[in-house]
């Protein structure tokens, strides 16, 4: 295998996880400062694809219908964590993973009477159609570059606002010791409201921008969403970093294990799990 | 048709034309006499949802073309959601066979689900007709006389695929599929008749299902350079792949060839991506012949939809039945089995005969994706048969 070769394919793997990253932090999100396991993680996706391609339909442009969308699935995050949510802060796993199980049935239900079965696209726009030639046969979406630049700029803006900004110490705070925050006079329940909101926002954010390259079908969040716990599981439980460091580390491995053992490329980012955990049983940033 | 998951297998009775008059008015064992019951176990919600609807609008169509009735029978039919739950369906199927006593079974599209439906209608006698599942098990192995297919084994697109790659002067093939039964049963396929005739298969990538990144593969097959790309690949999967293959620059350098599911369906979200796409299968929607003008005027005065190959495989489903029953003159098990297994069709997709395995006899096409429509240019193979390799009936006629 040449250089270049070793390369584009170093490339690939990096982009895949930079994708995995942006899918997979409203999970780790919500899981580290609200102690939630979200299970309906893949269905906000599935929301995000949806309504991207759905608004795109009538506006014919992908910026405009994640403007739009976005505060739809904002909206709906704020509802989720208001009616539902938050009357099982006090409960524990198995009965968040309950309900957050039966959101994932409601929301295949209501995909299928709303959008119906069928299987979409939502076109690339214009300005980054195309793509850059690689070598003399093979190209690079434009598109794909632009996703990863964009999860890469949402990975530093994260990562600023939980560590530098007032409103990530509180956000911070909260999420080790709920009672002195409430003690200080902040809203606790504006701060869960808040944060569940962002994660969704990002979720479905992740899912309209992934739709030009993802296509758009029944069962999409569901397919995604186990990947997603890899990458939290791989980085530690709640820990922006490791979801940072889980998903690139479960890119490069998926891509190279396609290369290098392709009979067994599934099963080369389960054995990166599997090894982590046996290392670091709380994954590696947790 | 609903879209709710039922918590337990959810049976709707459903009586087709003059039948429901008779059906409820006589007593119970008069009706079960002269009354022909028909289970649709198929899929009303989830994924293959929209595929379980146009089987059923496609033999319900058959049905009411032939008044409502198979032979002197009255039609009575009850319907089942298999919700492609493969876990649940040997129970589901137990329920159509032993708790509503049908004379025939129509289902599924899911392999896995019909891998049970076979196994049971294996231990049973029922007669069962397959309107999709392409295993190809169930015309080879599990095979057996009360059980025949109406849609194609998933070896037969790949073979004649294969074939029609040889003939167009490819020789160094890599392929790409998913890892599950119905993508290495069709690259299975494509391989046979490759190979066979002197080509190579050069790598073969296989997914995991149902993954849809397919940088690292596509980069490999840029600098492998081979002479055509194989892939099987359907619904969502089809189109990303389609997409991502053309805007890696493929398209113009590689030429796509696969089963025809990458284009099944998925032409309008592929787009233009999908131009040039070649693909082998037993149907196109802009076959032109006067049975296919027929079918689908009348499907489309029916139901206000044009109808796709699902719908095509459930009209064929019925015509077997009905055509069956009346060269037996009877729905006696035995009689009707034996009059099935001879029936020849002229069904939209061309003529159809059953192969010793009971799998259908039939032509494969060759199309082109040409301005959003798959294109007949050929045929890729003539009345093709399954092999039925494995399959142990002795009953041959």
């Amino acid at each position: 295998m040449d250089l270049s070769l070793f390369l584009i394919q170093t490339m690939n793997g990096v982009q895949y996880g930079l994708l995995l990253f942006l899918i997979a932090s409203g999970l780790t999100l919500i899981f580290g400062i609200m102690h939630i396991i979200n299970l309906a993680h893949g269905s906000l996706y599935m929301v995000g694809a949806y309504l991207a391609f759905w608004i795109s339909s009538y506006t014919g442009n992908l910026f405009l219908s994640i403007l739009l969308g976005l505060p739809i699935a904002i909206v709906l995050g704020i509802v989720i964590e208001r009616f539902l949510i938050q009357r099982l802060y006090d409960r524990d796993h198995l009965d968040q993973v309950l309900l957050t199980f039966g959101l994932i049935l409601i929301f295949d239900a209501m995909q299928s009477i709303i959008w119906g079965n069928d299987v979409h696209g939502v076109p690339i726009p214009d300005a980054l159609r195309g793509g850059i030639m690689l070598t003399e046969n093979l190209a690079y979406p434009t598109y794909r570059l632009f996703v990863s630049g964009v999860c890469l700029a949402i990975a530093v803006g994260m990562f600023l606002l939980i560590q530098k900004t007032r409103l990530g110490m509180i956000v911070r705070g909260g999420a080790s010791n709920r009672e002195m925050v409430s003690a200080l006079g902040i809203n606790i329940r504006w701060v869960y409201t808040l944060v569940f909101a962002a994660g969704a926002g990002l979720t479905a954010f992740a899912g309209m921008i992934a739709a030009p390259i993802s296509s758009v079908y029944p069962g999409m969040g569901n397919s995604i969403l186990i990947i997603c716990f890899v990458v939290v599981v791989i980085g530690g439980l709640g820990s922006i970093k490791g979801a940072f460091l889980g998903a690139l580390m479960v890119g490069l491995v998926y891509t190279w294990g396609t290369v290098l053992v392709p009979q067994f490329a599934g099963a080369a980012v389960y054995a990166l799990m599997a090894a982590v955990l046996l290392w670091k049983p709380r994954g590696l940033f947790a | 048709m609903s879209v709710f998951k039922h918590p337990g297998a959810f049976v709707r009775k459903l009586a087709v034309g003059a039948s429901m008059a008779a059906a409820t008015m006589l007593p119970l064992s008069q009706a079960a006499a002269d009354t022909i019951k028909i289970g649709y176990m198929l899929p009303y919600s989830g994924t293959f949802a929209q595929l379980g609807e146009m089987i059923t609008d496609g033999f319900n169509l058959a049905l009411k073309e032939n008044g409502g009735k198979i032979g002197d029978y009255d039609v009575e039919i009850v319907t089942l959601d298999d919700e492609s739950n493969a876990g649940r369906a040997t129970r589901n199927m137990q329920q159509l066979v032993s708790g509503e006593n049908v004379d025939v079974v129509v289902g599924t599209v899911h392999s896995g689900v019909a891998m049970a439906m076979v196994r049971v209608a294996r231990q049973q006698g029922t007669i069962l007709i397959i309107p999709n599942a392409g295993l190809d098990a169930a015309t080879r192995q599990l095979c057996g006389p009360n059980i025949f297919r109406t849609s194609f084994s998933n070896w037969q697109p790949g073979y004649a695929m294969g074939h029609a790659a040889y003939e167009r002067g490819y020789r160094n093939v890599v392929t790409m599929a998913w890892r599950y039964g119905a993508g290495q049963e069709s690259v299975a396929g494509f391989k046979e008749a490759f190979e066979e005739l002197g080509g190579t298969v050069t790598r073969e990538f296989y997914v995991p299902f149902p993954e849809v990144e397919f940088q690292a593969q596509l980069t490999e097959i840029a600098s492998m350079q081979p002479d055509a790309v194989y892939v099987f690949f359907a619904g969502g999967g089809a189109v990303q792949f389609v997409r991502d293959y053309a805007a890696a620059g493929l398209k113009d350098r590689v030429p796509l060839i696969g089963a025809g599911f990458i284009t099944e369906g998925t032409l309008q979200a592929q787009g233009e991506a999908a131009e040039g796409v070649l693909s082998a299968l037993h149907y196109s929607e802009a076959l032109d012949t006067e049975e296919n003008q027929a079918f689908r005027q009348a499907f489309h005065d029916e139901y206000g939809k044009y109808p796709d190959i699902y719908a095509v495989q459930g009209y064929d489903a019925a015509k077997l039945l009905i055509e069956g029953v009346n060269q037996a003159g009877t729905k006696s098990r035995d009689d009707l089995i034996h009059a099935m297994r001879n029936v020849e069709l002229s069904s939209p997709r061309g003529p159809i005969t059953m192969s010793r395995s009971h799998n259908p006899i039939q032509n494969m096409y060759l199309r082109e994706v040409q301005n959003g429509e798959n294109v007949v240019i050929g045929t890729a193979y003539e009345m093709l048969e399954d092999p039925g390799t494995g399959c142990a009936m002795r009953d041959v006629n």
